[in-house]
């Protein structure tokens, strides 16, 4: 039992247990000072992330293949203009995962054709899996709210009935990235996650007025593919879309022209600025086919200067009858 | 089962009927999105918004029918809903218990003691209240005919009631009578005064105000723009992206305070602040069944005090109106006294809320004075502010205010999360109410969707259809609904002011045809004019130029050639440091020739705004590439909801 007089003074047990903890207190926290000591200032730019770089999705051996197919049916042009490169088989072997970029931009229905049309997308995927594709994935980073556009355009709907998968764009799907040889996309985000494990990339892309750079097809469609404020590009439109064709090296592109946006693109917005014009081109030269797909609007390639450019750059080829397309009919 | 667990569980069963609610409230296809759940089930249970809505429209919107069998059930049970169904209520139920655990049974009892204070709640309902019905009450001078000016001018009532008193005063009648006539004489007088200075006063009005207060309301804001939020921000069940919303602070911190309160007083809210609770209170003075005594003598123990969620002294004289029939009492009590009988408490009742008549006349007037107070600003008048722009399918503002509750169903729903609860923007009574922002979210209003209207639960903002937002069809000659008007700020839009192109805006707008359109400018680049030194086919050699190769072949650039006549341009396609090479033009006739001054030009497409077509939807302003303060805006100039905010003629 401790007396009250044992409880006043201090015994030298406790003394120096008290000490103990004392001196271990400031060890502690000097130590941890120490150990967070810094005596410089932070960097001024942050630390840059692990760049990524996509690799070439093309099958060399049939580079510079187009075919164009007119008709009203999508699902029938297609399947021909396909059947005509060799058929689907051809560029999407078993196991095989398929990414296939939409343009999903705008949340906006089908019938006005500023997007992708669903029944396009839905018998490509269908295709895909039939080849022995393990996977089909759909995609877009797209302007107007993401959810809302793949559901309000069909796409999501259409890919999910026939089993593939839709990817919406999060904070987490983007990696920085650099193009070799560009000058715009420097340390850029790109929607990363999609891409990263995928054995083939086709694009699907509608026929579409574009103010600014005159068109947008199959490569303005990779702008897609960008994160970040991408809008900031648009004050050199021409060479970032050359930059886009250049990063990406797609299996096909497929652009829709059976319906196709004369003017107040690329939202369009009423049936009044569409044309039917029947016709749907599969090609392996993104080049070539957008080449092609000026025609439908009533242009030539020589009004899109990012063709030239990514001519110029060994993109493809924009004299599209020098690869001799193939075409044909169905009615 | 015993009846506590039974009210246990009814209480888990709401709390999670609601929870739910505030999940499936997002705009999608799947079942556990908004496919036809009753989001609004508990607003529209909710009394105090049915009273709300119709002291301001005198109308029973739709759904809030439903609030009938809440009140219904309360006249004839008491309080049921506070202790079986109330969200908010299960929420301090919970964190009271966690706060009481392990104090002794004195202090138990102390805590839940009836307060004075508890009075305050009766105070804030009839302020509410006041404030919603000025303008009925302002109105019923009118439908007596009294108010001057009127063809039976209240003044001859009034000369008839002096003629009265005079009357009774001259026959010698009894004191008490003559007192009462005196009174009846000076309330009319009042009555004249106010009808006199009333009528015709711009500034009377209604506005409701009970949904910063209404439980339900609260706690729908709360979750569905605090809590899912940051809860989801990492799950990403409920939205590909961070929601956000403006002025979350504070929502959270009124949410977290009313929860935090329960720890040191039991129910804190519920007890001294719910106006919901009160108007309960008052609903439940008839009540036929109620918790009282079957004898006036017990121990003492005081173990259904200790336990009382509505601090209304079970023991003593209970207080019906604040008993909010948690039955613990029932549950508890040694001596099985408790009972919810149709007789009243053996050691009798106090039915009423604790409130003088001057109290009662104090808070009311309050109210309906406060609302032209705040309104001297002029808020609704010339000093509207044009950021304050409503969803679509809002109701003009005065309207907008009758209805809105605050309660943030609109800013849960909307796809692009680009709904906020204002602040000042629309006065102080406008605090919390919608307002768009369009730099945070994901878009502007898209085109297509009426979401926010079918799920506000007052019609504050009209369930309108897509035709009617689009002005297609039916409503064709209405024309489309504007939200407000983008606004070109020439001194921050890049091809305007800083001769870049982009035109990303123009790209962007919906309709068809565009609301922005642009205007071809030819704009000289700030190096001097080149003199030319060569040509050689469309290759043009310049003297002493130090062009960054490429610079000027982006496709946007042309040259032209400074001479007496006039001449056209050539497009630049390629460039290196001294050489331009021109692009083949079949329309041009000749080239530059040697020692030619050669201007370079960039061409920009500059953006103008349509004022017929433009809606407002603020898509143009969200994707605007200045992304801070942004180079076009919306404010709502021109929007369809009010006349006196029009820029168009016709």
């Amino acid at each position: 039992m401790i007396t009250s007089s044992e409880e006043r003074s201090m015994t030298r047990r406790e003394f120096l247990i008290r000490s103990a903890k004392a001196g271990a207190c400031v060890a502690a926290a000097g130590g941890l000072s120490l150990s967070l000591y810094d005596s410089k200032a932070p960097q001024r730019s942050q630390e840059k992330g692990a760049l990524v770089t996509l690799p070439d999705f093309s099958m060399p051996a049939r580079n510079g293949q187009m075919s164009i197919v007119t008709g009203e049916d999508r699902v029938k042009t297609v399947q021909r203009a396909l059947k005509t490169l060799g058929g689907i088989e051809a560029f999407v072997r078993p196991g095989d995962r398929v990414l296939v970029k939409v343009n999903a931009a705008f949340a906006m229905p089908p019938i006005l054709s500023a997007t992708a049309n669903p029944e396009l997308v839905a018998e490509v995927a269908r295709l895909c899996f039939k080849a022995g594709a393990s996977s089909v994935a759909v995609t877009d980073n797209p302007i107007n709210d993401p959810a809302s556009c793949f559901t309000l355009t069909g796409i999501a709907q259409a890919a999910r009935s026939v089993g593939a998968q839709v990817v919406i764009p999060r904070k987490s799907s983007f990696k920085p990235t650099t193009l070799q040889g560009g000058t715009l996309i420097k340390d850029w985000p790109l929607f990363y996650a999609p891409l990263e494990a995928v054995d083939k990339v086709i694009g699907i892309a509608p026929v579409k007025d574009h103010h600014r750079s005159g068109a947008s097809m199959t490569m303005k469609n990779w702008y897609g593919l960008l994160g970040g404020r991408r809008n900031l590009f648009h004050q050199d439109i021409h060479n970032i879309i050359k930059e886009l064709a250049m990063m990406v090296s797609p299996t096909l592109v497929i652009l829709d022209g059976t319906w196709t946006m004369m003017t107040n693109g690329p939202t369009g917005g009423s049936l009044a600025d569409l044309k039917q014009t029947n016709t749907m081109i599969v090609s392996t030269d993104q080049v070539a086919a957008d080449a092609f797909g000026a025609t439908l609007l009533g242009k030539t390639a020589s009004d899109l200067p990012y063709i030239a450019k990514a001519q110029a750059e060994g993109v493809g080829q924009s004299d599209y009858e020098s690869i001799k397309p193939f075409r044909d009919h169905v009615g | 089962m015993r009846i506590v667990r039974a009210r246990q569980i009814s209480q888990l069963f709401f709390f999670l009927l609601f929870l739910w609610f505030c999940v499936v409230a997002s705009v999608g296809e799947t079942w556990w999105q908004l496919r036809g759940w009753p989001i609004n089930w508990f607003l529209q249970l909710d009394p105090l918004v049915a009273l709300g809505t119709v002291l301001t429209t005198r109308a029973l919107y739709a759904g809030l029918l439903w609030a009938l069998v809440t009140v219904v059930l309360t006249i004839l049970l008491g309080r049921f809903f506070c202790s079986w169904a109330c969200p908010f209520g299960t929420l301090h139920h919970f964190v009271s218990f966690l706060g009481s655990r392990k104090k002794t049974l004195a202090k138990k009892a102390a805590r839940n003691r009836y307060h004075r204070a508890q009075s305050v709640k009766y105070v804030l309902l009839l302020f509410l209240l006041g404030a919603a019905a000025g303008e009925l009450l302002a109105g019923f001078p009118d439908l007596l005919g009294l108010s001057p000016g009127q063809s039976w001018p209240g003044w001859v009532l009034f000369i008839v009631f002096l003629l009265v008193v005079l009357f009774l005063t001259l026959r010698k009648v009894a004191a008490k009578k003559a007192r009462m006539a005196y009174w009846v004489a000076v309330c009319v007088a009042v009555w004249m005064l106010l009808a006199w200075s009333w009528s015709g006063h711009s500034l009377i009005g209604a506005s409701l105000q009970t949904g910063l207060l209404d439980p339900i309301p609260l706690i729908h804001r709360s979750v569905n723009l605090v809590i899912l939020p940051l809860v989801d921000g990492g799950t990403h069940q409920l939205a590909v992206s961070q929601r956000h919303t403006q002025g979350a602070w504070l929502i959270g911190a009124v949410f977290l305070t009313a929860v935090l309160l329960n720890l040191s007083t039991p129910r804190f809210y519920c007890r001294f602040v719910c106006p919901l609770g009160a108007l309960f209170g008052i609903l439940s003075r008839y009540a036929l069944w109620r918790v009282g005594k079957n004898q006036s003598e017990c121990s003492q123990c005081a173990r259904c005090e200790a336990l009382c969620e509505g601090a209304c002294d079970p023991s003593a004289k209970i207080r019906i109106s604040e008993c909010v029939l948690c039955m613990n009492c029932l549950d508890t009590c040694p001596e099985d006294l408790m009972g919810y009988r149709t007789t009243p408490s053996e050691l009798g009742e106090v039915v009423s809320p604790d409130l003088s008549r001057r109290d009662f006349v104090v808070s009311l007037l309050s109210g309906v004075a406060a609302v032209p107070v705040t309104r001297l600003g002029g808020t609704l008048g010339a000093n509207w502010s044009p950021t304050l722009i409503r969803p679509p399918g809002a109701l003009m503002e005065e309207d907008f205010l009758k209805r809105c509750i605050k309660c943030g169903q609109c800013m849960r729903i909307c796809p692009t999360n680009i709904i906020h609860p204002a602040h000042f923007q629309g006065g102080l009574e406008g605090f919390w109410t919608p307002t768009l922002d369009f730099r945070v979210g994901t878009s502007g209003c898209q085109y297509n969707c009426i979401a926010c209207g079918h799920v506000c639960p007052t019609a504050a903002i009209r369930p309108i259809t897509v035709d009617e937002k689009q002005g297609k069809n039916d409503f064709a000659q209405a024309g489309p609904l504007r939200l407000g008007t983008a606004f070109v700020d020439r001194g921050r839009c890049l091809p305007w002011a800083m001769d870049k192109p982009c035109i990303v805006c123009q790209e962007n707008c919906p309709v068809s045809p565009k609301a922005i359109f642009t205007r071809e400018h030819f704009s000289p680049v700030r190096e001097a004019p080149f003199m030319v030194k060569s040509v050689h086919g469309m290759k043009v050699t310049l003297q002493g130029s130090h062009l960054r190769p490429g610079a000027v072949a982006t496709g946007d650039y042309f040259c032209r050639a400074i001479t007496q006549e006039k001449n056209g341009r050539w497009k630049i396609q390629e460039n290196t440091e001294s050489v331009l090479v021109l692009s083949p033009d079949p329309t041009q006739k000749g080239m530059p020739e040697p020692g030619n001054n050669l201007e370079i030009q960039i061409r920009l497409k500059q953006p103008h705004v349509d004022l017929r077509r433009c809606t407002g939807c603020g898509i143009c302003e969200h994707e605007c590439p200045v992304s801070g303060r942004r180079a076009i805006r919306v404010t709502a100039e021109n929007e369809s909801r009010s006349k006196a905010h029009a820029l168009l003629l016709s």
